[in-house]
């Protein structure tokens, strides 16, 4: 035994043990945390998964009028709808009014075409008596039967995937042509309220910035005594219900409300000219601030808290003044928690729902209520999930930037 | 903090507008929070101060929103107050329903929630953990991902289970979840799971594992080295994971307003529609109460703060 292996005390290979030691330890860590992950995917990752499945497909169609569909399947893009199409409809309408489906196809193509809803659903009370040839008696029901428009929405909706609510969710809506098109400027509704989140996002993370700046560099100045008792006053709005700070500012903020009063009875603004703080976007900006400023100001304390001071005196002492030293010294050690912060709020920011469905009125809402708009009063459920999914790849993009930046592991709380 | 010795005029003024501008952000912080209190005990059905209330006239103020709070809901809540009226009370009232909703969903999901987190984090934080940095990043993102997008989400899927557990669907099909307890509680876990994975693997991080390999070598075997070792050790982390991920149940609206039904109506979807439907100074009677509650589980977790770094020895005082 003359080899240079080094060897353990029962004489296995010291690299094959340390790796099966290795191994072992791995799947143990690995077993500890498995119980948690597969909770987490099956009560979280999946259903959403399964949720945004609903923005490509959309069977209410195709599975209802299975002999339109296998017609289009058959035929390409761009032929002339035939006698055997229509024959194929006229099926279809009598067995989907007799199945008493006829009312989701309906909703179906109206998402698409709006102001076909009664087209179908009339078709399907008079679709028995229709008699060969079919083209002629389809088209003599309602002549919109003939419409490119109207066979291109069911091209559309017979497919297994669709585009078409991602097209919506982009405010493009189907030409008289067929295709999609860009809505005009007036009629785009998504696109704007994409703008406006982010928009609003951002004004809230700039004022939250803005704000929380000068208390976390108190913070991270004073002494630990002074300090954490300050912090109370950071920590509390923190710890507090969401639905009490919104309810507190909706009594601060009526047009009958505190802060109105006070104006008026301090004689600076007259009694007509109240401020319209609620239901607007002032409304949603300054709850919001008020909601998410801890989350700018405890990421940028901590970050504040290991800037050392000799820093300062150093450049003070080279004969920078006051205002070049917080500028060219004391500012650029603290980005860190300035982007670790302002991701953090911008992140929270864009998906509110509640504070703006309080506060926000019509002009002061944001997408997540656009979301749950669809999901609870329009029930149109493929679009919720398309604007659900273009709001959660953004904010999925912001969470790996916020990775990159600062590191999920870093992530602290009070 | 206090100016330098050197400080010229100018920086002294500006240093007392910096002190005032900060006293004016932290009164932005705290006064809406504080402002519901008096509020709450006016004896006029508003939401804004009366005269009387401004000039400290007992008349001003009053209980009966508090009252209301215990009797809205009863079937007589007008008789005598005796052993009925208290059952009455008990068993009826919608606020005191709400409060019990609310502390059973939250006990549940906060024990779901800080055992499989404190599990995980435990595994989370030895260096040997296989792809951390993804497990890390899925386990965290209930905390992320906006709340309307996992109620949407979870609305789905507690309609019809199996859609979603394919081959690991019990035979016969699944119960539907929605309108349930279970289905609340949930939920609930998994929202609060990443504060609990946040705060233990923080305490975690300062934890020496010598004291874990000492018990190894003195005969202690995993189990009992974690509960006689290290858990004693990291008890002030769980616990403040286990409030967090409490408070985020008692505080959640949004899922419970998709999944849940009247039976599981909680304190937040009771105000949600009291603040919607009509709105009375009940509401801050209610807020009040959540304030006061707030700020008892705030000092809880500062001691436990203060205590976890002594235990740790970070803490000079």
């Amino acid at each position: 035994m003359s080899d240079t292996i080094l060897r353990t005390a029962d004489g296995k290979p010291l690299k094959a043990a340390l790796q099966r030691a290795s191994a072992v330890a791995r799947r143990r860590a690995f077993w500890l945390v498995l119980p948690l992950l597969a909770f987490v995917v099956i009560t979280f990752v999946v259903p959403i998964g399964q949720m945004l499945s609903r923005s490509v497909t959309n069977d209410a169609f195709s599975a209802n009028m299975p002999q339109l569909v296998a017609w289009f399947e058959a035929n390409p893009e761009g032929t002339e709808p035939d006698e055997a199409a229509f024959a194929a409809l006229a099926a279809d309408l009598t067995n989907a009014a007799a199945e008493r489906t006829i009312g989701s196809v309906a909703t179906r193509i109206n998402y698409d075409v709006s102001g076909t809803r009664s087209l179908f659903t009339s078709a399907g009370r008079k679709a028995k008596k229709l008699e060969a040839p079919f083209k002629e008696s389809v088209v003599a029901m309602d002549p919109k039967w003939g419409e490119p428009i109207v066979w291109a929405a069911m091209r559309n909706a017979s497919a297994k995937l669709t585009t078409s609510f991602y097209q919506a969710a982009m405010d493009r809506k189907l030409s008289a042509k067929g295709v999609f098109e860009k809505a005009p400027g007036d009629l785009q509704v998504y696109l704007k309220l994409f703008g406006r989140t982010l928009a609003l996002s951002a004004v809230v993370t700039f004022l939250c910035l803005l704000l929380g700046y000068p208390v976390a560099h108190l913070l991270a100045s004073l002494p630990m005594s002074k300090s954490s008792l300050l912090m109370i006053l950071v920590l509390l709005p923190f710890w507090t219900s969401l639905l009490v700070r919104t309810t507190s500012w909706m009594v601060l903020l009526q047009e009958q409300g505190i802060l109105n009063n006070t104006l008026v009875g301090l004689g600076i603004i007259s009694d007509e000219n109240r401020f319209a703080l609620m239901y607007n976007q002032a409304g949603t900006i300054i709850a919001m601030t008020h909601i998410l400023l801890p989350f700018m100001i405890l990421p940028l304390y901590s970050v504040m808290k290991t800037i050392p001071v000799s820093y300062t005196r150093a450049a003070r002492s080279l004969g920078a003044t006051s205002w070049t030293t917080f500028r060219r010294i004391y500012v650029p050690q603290t980005v860190p928690g300035i982007g670790a912060g302002g991701i953090l709020v911008f992140i929270l920011a864009v998906g509110y729902y509640i504070t703006p469905a309080l506060v926000g009125g019509a002009t002061g809402t944001l997408i997540s209520n656009q979301i749950a708009f669809h999901m609870q009063d329009s029930l149109n459920w493929s679009l919720a999930a398309a604007l659900a999914a273009m709001l959660l790849g953004a904010v999925l993009a912001l969470y790996w930037v916020y990775d990159r930046l600062v590191g999920i592991d870093n992530m602290k709380l009070g | 903090m206090a100016l330098p010795i050197y400080a010229s005029p100018l920086e002294r003024v500006w240093h007392k507008t910096y002190l005032l501008i900060c006293a004016a952000i932290f009164l932005f912080l705290i006064a809406p929070i504080l402002i519901v209190i008096p509020l709450s005990f006016n004896a006029e059905p508003y939401f804004t101060f009366t005269e009387k209330m401004l000039s400290f006239d007992p008349e001003g103020y009053s209980l009966r929103w508090y009252d209301n709070l215990l009797t809205h809901g009863m079937q007589a809540p007008d008789v005598a107050r005796d052993g009925t009226w208290w059952s009455d009370m008990w068993n009826n009232a919608q606020w005191i329903r709400a409060a019990k909703n609310s502390a059973i969903v939250g006990f549940w999901s906060t024990l779901l929630a800080t055992s499989l987190g404190t599990l995980a984090a435990l595994g989370l934080s030895r260096s040997e953990m296989p792809y951390r940095k993804l497990i890390t990043a899925v386990l965290l993102s209930p905390m992320i991902v906006p709340v309307i997008i996992t109620a949407t989400g979870l609305f789905f899927f507690y309609s019809n289970p199996c859609s979603v557990l394919g081959p690991l669907a019990p035979e016969g099909g699944c119960a539907r979840l929605t309108s349930t307890y279970l289905g609340v509680i949930l939920a609930h876990a998994t929202l609060g799971i990443p504060f609990v994975i946040i705060t233990v693997t923080a305490t975690l991080t300062s934890f020496d594992k010598s004291l874990s390999r000492a018990a190894a070598n003195l005969g202690a075997g995993p189990v009992r080295t974690f509960f006689k070792v290290q858990l004693p050790l990291i008890t002030p982390g769980v616990v403040s994971g286990a409030l967090f991920a409490f408070v985020t149940s008692f505080d959640e609206v949004v899922v419970v307003l998709f999944i849940g039904s009247h039976e599981q109506q909680t304190i937040p979807r009771q105000m949600w529609n009291g603040i919607r439907e009509q709105i009375s100074p009940s509401i801050l009677a209610v807020a009040t109460i959540l304030v006061i509650i707030s700020i008892a589980l705030l000092t809880v977790v500062e001691l436990l703060r203060r205590r976890s770094e002594r235990l740790r020895g970070l803490t000079p005082q």
